[in-house]
């Protein structure tokens, strides 16, 4: 095995310093000067209805006001995926609280309160909440122009209906599958909405200075992606991309919520009304709720049918799920998840539909483990049911079916290399499976759950990302780069990467955050593919200067360039072993040779990296035929519940989860991934419980009650677990593993359930409320699912 | 507007407020203490936490002239000469992602350090139960709180 003397080390974070002296600049932090301005905006009342008429005349005539903006001025659309939403709303709204204009003021109170005296008419029309209503011949139509609206190529709208994406999957022969299964389960699940709850909200600041460069400064995973929105969307002002830059400071979260455009276009757009002011948008905490997106409700039938053996014969699926009024970047997610619904299972014969569904409800899209998370709920739930319905152990069950290195995935390319086995063995190990546990108390009884999961970074098939790398005069390094540290240690693990190549000790390295005037291009920081995709264009970036610094060595020694090599920040040589030259000595000022004349120069590396071999060309009735993800990252998650058989209140005894990281470049941040993945995925399916009133509205957007995990609420025990079966491609074997950790925590919840007393619950959350009421009604199985208030 | 004074991480300062500014918009907007954060504007959250004398508040929720004649620390506070040993503790154990909450954390922890120095693991989680983290899970934090009382115990 290779030796490393950065890789494979849990090196400290290199922005805790500045993280736990309160120097850590976030967006609110920065100083504008005098001229700011505060946007305030006025929003929907309707979930649905057509925007009559908007006065502002009293608005604009008090004092403080600089500018009042509606839809008129701004007639744009915008979209990641699909251009299907406005800046500000149009003829019609589509949501509680989306955004119909915006009053500009010297200060927030005068905004907040001219906000206030903007009057707007509206018809209402009648909306639609549930997905499964608006599929419906009569369902009102949410978007008229659907059939119009431009979409990346592997996206299939449908005009005149609410199918804002389907996406088919065909693999083998569902129907002969199920003929020679000897026993089939087929079912429903349901699960609800969440919000990200970042601590920070969402934030933007934009400035159009009086040279007419506009810029940015915004709380994002997206720099790039959003400088490219807003020049697309705003190229009818005549704005091209150099005229804009993005600022990316410190993100307080992001989870997918800061990924792509959502609000940051109104500050852009506002900025353009009010030259020479920058002007600050920040969504309170209820805005943060129903005006970026929150994770997508989904509703699933699924039938899977199996031998007596346990080999599962075929699968079939149907998936609506519900992504609110603006489907941008939500049908997205639904692509993503709806190519890998399976799960981590090798299955001869596949039917996969997934339909993303408009509603009235807000704005859906990405959240941690896109689709997957949401999708993992029914699959683990049902995989779990089907082996104990066979009389299988279900580790063994999916030890038996668990995707294997170059089995064919549902959409026929073959399975990367991957220890999925290996997370299985060591859960069950730590969790003690199949050792049945008492609890002391009668009242009470423990139960285990167990769960697999892969996830793959959903991209377009020709991301890029990018890096320079330049030396300063003391040998030390500064690392460009536009990846986003979100808190998952980015910074830090690309240091390593570079530390590796070029012998530079962590502690003289410092990774820039995105500037995109500075920093090289990075698609964005999604699908947790930076560790790869990032840390392969900072190895390229690295192994650049390496060669460069061979170079100049040899123009002044004529050393023979293959003989060099580096070690603790010095050029050495293998052919004259008392030759060592500190990088210090010549990375900028160069070499000075025998006639006083100097060779070599500042040292600077620059890498990109894009992976070549993945299409999205698949045939659209069987999405076979093409390579739409790079890879899968896969693991197994497992828990130990006490469970109250009266009130139903669940207490997790111990959770467990393994995540194939190929390499784990930084130990500790791979645990600390999971540890926190974990309990936010725990916390979706024990506690967290989005409603709305019957006209849509949201009900509980604040942290009273919409309830987060505090530090009462952890398991008693979480055993993070690293397992390495290289990525022949990831740097150093290194693949993503951030947003998996969420992934397996709802179905071990309630297969655990099962397992103590018996109840199936198969919509999310699995509260104790259902439990209590479950063993009230003496029912088995529970389909209760309340997330809309009837009046 | 009224002139109120009180000691900011141990300087005499003072400013002018309407009776109805909230503490954490004084100092931040007004004194640069940016370490303070603003995440929920209703006490849920304790990202704005600072110690008014000693004890831990929730300035999205105070008047800033309720301060008037107060003493102030934030995490500038502590930090001006070399950092404490929670901090340090901290940095060791790699205990925050995103760090928004880290200054609100730092803040609680050290009022429950002062408190109690040598707390069990069900105490930090007591202590610091008002305090919400999205991203690390709790459990590097509260192995850092511990690890803080270990290493003051082997110093003596």
């Amino acid at each position: 095995m290779e030796e490393f003397k950065f890789i494979g080390k849990s090196v400290k974070r290199l922005d805790e310093k500045e993280k736990v002296t309160g120097a850590a600049k976030y967006v609110d932090d920065i100083d504008f000067g005098p001229n700011l301005l505060y946007a305030e905006i006025i929003e929907s009342p309707h979930s649905h209805a057509l925007i009559k008429s908007i006065d502002t005349s009293k608005a604009e005539k008090m004092e403080g006001v600089v500018k009042v903006v509606t839809g008129k001025d701004f007639p744009y659309k915008f979209g990641l995926y699909m251009k299907d939403r406005y800046i500000f709303a149009q003829d019609r709204v589509r949501f509680v609280g989306e955004q119909v204009a915006a009053v500009i003021a010297r200060d927030p109170r005068t905004a907040q309160k001219a906000a206030k005296l903007v009057k707007v008419e509206y018809e209402p029309l009648q909306p639609v909440f549930d997905p499964i209503e608006a599929l419906k011949e009569d369902a009102v139509i949410i978007h008229p122009d659907l059939g119009n609206y431009p979409h990346v190529p592997w996206f299939f709208p449908k005009g005149g209906t609410n199918i804002t994406h389907r996406l088919k999957l065909r693999k083998g022969n569902a129907d002969k599958g199920f003929k020679d299964a000897d026993f089939i389960l087929k079912d429903t699940y349901r699960v609800p909405r969440y919000a990200h709850c970042c601590l920070e909200t969402h934030i933007a600041v934009g400035l159009l200075d009086y040279s007419g460069r506009l810029t940015i400064w915004a709380s994002t995973q997206s720099p790039y992606t959003q400088r490219n929105l807003f020049a697309d969307a705003l190229a009818p002002l005549g704005f091209s991309h150099k005229d804009i830059r993005v600022i990316a400071p410190y993100v307080g979260g992001g989870f997918g919520g800061k990924a792509g455009v959502t609000m940051e276009i109104v500050a852009a757009a506002l900025a353009t009304t009010v030259k020479g002011h920058p002007v600050k948008v920040m969504w309170r905490r209820d805005q943060e709720f129903y005006n970026t997106y929150m994770r997508q409700q989904v509703v699933t039938n699924i039938k899977v049918g199996v031998k007596k053996d346990g080999t599962i014969t075929a699968f079939e699926m149907a998936n609506y799920w519900d992504a609110g009024p603006y489907a941008e970047y939500g049908a997205n997610v639904v692509n993503a998840s709806g190519l890998s619904a399976t799960g981590p299972y090798r299955i001869p014969n596949v039917t996969i539909d997934s339909y993303c569904i408009y509603t009235n409800l807000p704005a859906a899209g990405p959240y941690r483990g896109f689709g997957y998370s949401e999708m993992s709920f029914s699959v683990e739930s049902h995989m779990t049911r089907i082996a104990n319905a066979i009389g299988m152990d279900q580790a063994e069950f999916r030890r038996k079916n668990g995707i294997k290195e170059g089995d064919s995935v549902a959409y026929g390319a073959p399975m990367n290399p991957n220890g999925l086995l290996e997370a299985i063995d060591k859960v069950a190990d730590e969790i003690e499976w199949g050792k049945k546990e008492e609890s002391k108390d009668p009242n009470k009884a423990i139960g285990k759950g167990l769960s697999i999961f892969w996830k793959a970074p959903a991209m377009p098939p020709n991301v890029t990302t990018s890096a320079f790398i330049k030396f300063n005069e003391d040998g030390s390094l500064n690392i460009l780069v536009s990846g986003m540290e979100l808190g998952q240690g980015y910074l830090t693990v690309m240091a390593q990467v570079a530390a590796e190549i070029l012998t530079v000790p962590i502690e003289k390295i410092r990774v820039e955050l995105p500037d995109t005037d500075r920093n090289p291009y990075h698609w964005q920081t999604v699908a947790s593919h930076v560790t790869w995709a990032s840390g392969n264009a900072v190895k390229r970036a690295s192994l650049e200067m390496r060669d460069k610094m061979f170079e100049v060595v040899h123009a002044a020694y004529h050393y023979d360039k293959d003989s060099l090599y580096l070690e603790d920040e010095k050029v050495k040589c293998k052919l004259h072993s008392s030759f060592e030259l500190p990088l210090r000595d010549f990375v900028i000022n160069g070499i000075e040779t025998k006639d006083g004349t100097y060779r070599g120069g500042a040292i600077v590396g620059s890498g990109s990296f894009m992976p070549e071999y993945t299409s999205a060309k698949q045939n659209p009735e069987t999405s076979q035929g093409g390579h739409p993800n790079v890879h899968y990252t896969v693991g197994a998650g497992a828990v130990k519940i006490e469970v109250d058989k009266q009130t139903g209140k669940i207490r997790v005894l111990k959770a467990v989860e393994a995540v194939d990281a190929g390499k784990a470049i930084n130990p500790r941040n791979v645990e600390h991934q999971i540890i926190g993945g974990l309990l936010q995925g725990l916390a979706t399916v024990l506690y967290e419980d989005m409603r709305f009133d019957e006209n849509g509205k949201i009900l509980n957007p604040n942290f009273t009650d919409y309830k987060i995990p505090t530090f009462l609420d952890i398991p008693d025990e979480i055993v993070p677990i690293i397992v390495e079966v290289p990525q022949p491609d990831g740097p150093f074997g290194a693949r993503g593993i951030a947003e998996h950790t969420m992934i397996p925590a709802a179905p071990i919840i309630a297969n655990a359930v099962e397992d103590a007393i018996g109840i199936r619950v198969k919509t999310m959350p699995v509260t104790a409320e259902k439990i209590a009421m479950a063993v009230a009604d003496n029912k088995k199985e529970v389909d209760d699912f309340l997330m809309i208030m009837k009046k | 507007m009224k002139k109120i004074s009180f000691i900011l991480n141990g300087e005499k300062r003072s400013t002018y407020v309407e009776p109805n500014n909230l503490l954490v918009d004084v100092l931040r907007e007004k004194l640069g203490m940016h370490s303070i954060k603003y995440a929920c504007g209703r006490g849920d959250c304790g990202a704005c936490t600072v110690l008014l004398n000693g004890k831990g508040v929730r300035s999205c929720i105070i008047l800033a002239i309720e301060a008037d004649g107060q003493e102030i620390l934030t995490v500038e506070g502590l930090s001006k000469d070399k950092l404490t040993s929670l901090q340090e503790s901290f940095i060791d154990h790699g205990s925050f992602q995103c760090g928004f909450c880290a200054p609100g954390m730092i803040m609680s922890a050290t009022e429950l350090l002062e408190k109690n120095p040598n707390p069990t693991e069900e105490e930090v989680k007591e202590g610091l139960s008002g305090n919400l983290c999205r991203c690390t899970g709790y459990t590097p934090i509260i192995k850092a709180v511990l690890d803080v009382e270990k290493r003051d115990v082997d110093k003596k």
